[in-house]
């Protein structure tokens, strides 16, 4: 599974880099793309598609997320519908890079590299997004959003978020 | 027993073009009404505790694990129903006690003299074992949507087990105040586990595509006992109460629950906010 499959052919890839614009809006620092939501995208005649994966089974931004790539291409002069796919399973591995990066700019831990079969073992420290210290610890294994746990930092003493490995 | 599906076979020739393949189109549509229901009215439940949990922490946690639970009953309903051109809110706000196919589990009321946070703690322990295992096989079924269903469904409630069993070792092995009410409470749980794996009168001829209730038994009781264990606690030896929700059998907390559930969307059918 590609992590970014943005493909080659040039109207397409306007299709999809319109869609790519498109942020969460629980996690505003991040697009679709970055999240790894945007999976697919192709034309019908004239209306674009764009397929998209929830993160979580649940996830309330879906519905908004809808609407944005819509107005997105529409912002372009294009009709598009969105379709909304479970398979593959949305894994935390799809986050880009980039993604990563400005998610811990934004003060949420990222998520490690899953690997290849079930949730990893918790071993290795989290890293403070504020400060930068292992010395951190748990508070709860939920957050303010399925995707994230409740983290405090030993050294610095703030709470954050940290995005949970899926 | 007369046909208690009455609303839900009044359209059953109308068909989408995501309706399950024909010609079990029908019957996997009532499977998958069973396992969205028992997923909807645990969400239900766990909904009570917003702004009840013992602190706010748990409030988040049991709020978030309902959201992922309505997850997965908006995915098994909105299949179910592409079968009988009704929605996942047809289905879940203007069906009455009897057409709803949930097991008596996930309906009971979180503690049976008001909230009761062992009681929960240990439902979800149960839950979430019988989550998983029945979604690990369901990810593997011939039919492809309730397959991509479980698939993303089975990841999720891992987290679910995983907070659950860190509750019940913690009241179990807490106070004594704390493993005396986790014993009363599984001792109000327990004789309504065993009717996860009685026979579900839906799977028949769905061979590759349900997963047939009684093979989960094993695993989900050996499961739960290896961390009541843990726990300093024991399953009473109680037999199991008749339960019979797959049959459209309720108790009577149930019609509350729906009634709560229900109401505004029958008050004012087709209002979006």
């Amino acid at each position: 599974m590609q992590a970014r499959p943005r493909p080659a052919e040039p109207e397409l890839a306007d299709v999809w880099d319109a869609a790519a614009t498109v942020v969460d809006p629980e996690l505003p620092v991040l697009t679709i793309e970055d999240l790894g939501m945007l999976r697919r995208v192709r034309l019908d005649g004239d209306v674009a598609v764009v397929q998209i994966t929830p993160t979580y089974s649940g996830c309330p931004a879906v519905d908004a997320l809808r609407a944005d790539i819509v107005a997105a291409l529409a912002a372009r002069g294009r009709d598009a519908r969105v379709e909304v796919t479970l398979s593959p399973a949305w894994t935390t591995d799809w986050m880009s890079a980039e993604g990563r990066r400005k998610l811990e700019e934004f003060g949420i831990a990222p998520p490690r590299p899953r690997g290849a079969d079930g949730i990893v073992a918790l071993g290795l420290g989290i890293r403070c997004p504020q400060c930068g210290s292992l010395h951190t610890r748990e508070l709860s294994r939920y957050g303010s959003t399925s995707c994230k746990a409740l983290w405090q930092c030993q050294s610095c003493g703030e709470p954050f978020d940290r995005f949970k490995e899926l | 027993m007369t046909d208690r599906l009455s609303l839900l076979q009044s359209n059953s020739s109308t068909e989408t073009p995501a309706a399950p393949a024909q010609p079990a189109a029908d019957a996997v549509a009532r499977y998958a009404l069973g396992l969205g229901d028992d997923a909807l009215v645990l969400a239900q439940r766990l909904g009570e505790w917003i702004s009840n949990a013992p602190e706010l922490e748990e409030d988040v946690a049991l709020g978030n694990i309902g959201l992922d639970l309505l997850g997965h009953a908006r995915g098994f309903l909105a299949y179910a129903g592409s079968a009988w051109g009704k929605t996942e809110d047809d289905l879940a706000y203007f069906r009455d006690e009897p057409e709803f196919r949930s097991r008596w589990l996930f309906e009971l009321p979180n503690g049976q003299s008001g909230l009761d946070f062992g009681f929960t703690i240990l439902r979800q322990l149960v839950a979430s074992l019988y989550f998983g295992a029945l979604y690990r096989r369901l990810a593997a079924s011939a039919d492809p949507s309730l397959a991509a269903i479980a698939a993303k469904a089975v990841k999720e409630v891992a987290y679910h087990a995983e907070h659950a069993t860190l509750w019940t070792l913690r009241l179990g092995l807490g106070t004594d105040e704390s493993h005396g009410r986790m014993t009363r409470a599984l001792a109000d749980l327990w004789p309504f586990v065993g009717e996860l794996f009685d026979a579900d009168p839906a799977t028949a001829g769905l061979d590759g595509i349900a997963v047939s209730p009684e093979s989960l038994r094993d695993e989900v009781l050996a499961g739960a006992t290896a961390v009541l264990e843990d726990a300093g606690l024991a399953a009473p030896q109680v037999p199991f109460a008749r339960g019979g929700g797959r049959e459209g059998w309720h108790s009577e907390q149930f019609g509350r629950l729906l009634g709560e559930m229900q109401v505004l969307a029958r008050a004012h059918p087709g209002a979006t906010w």
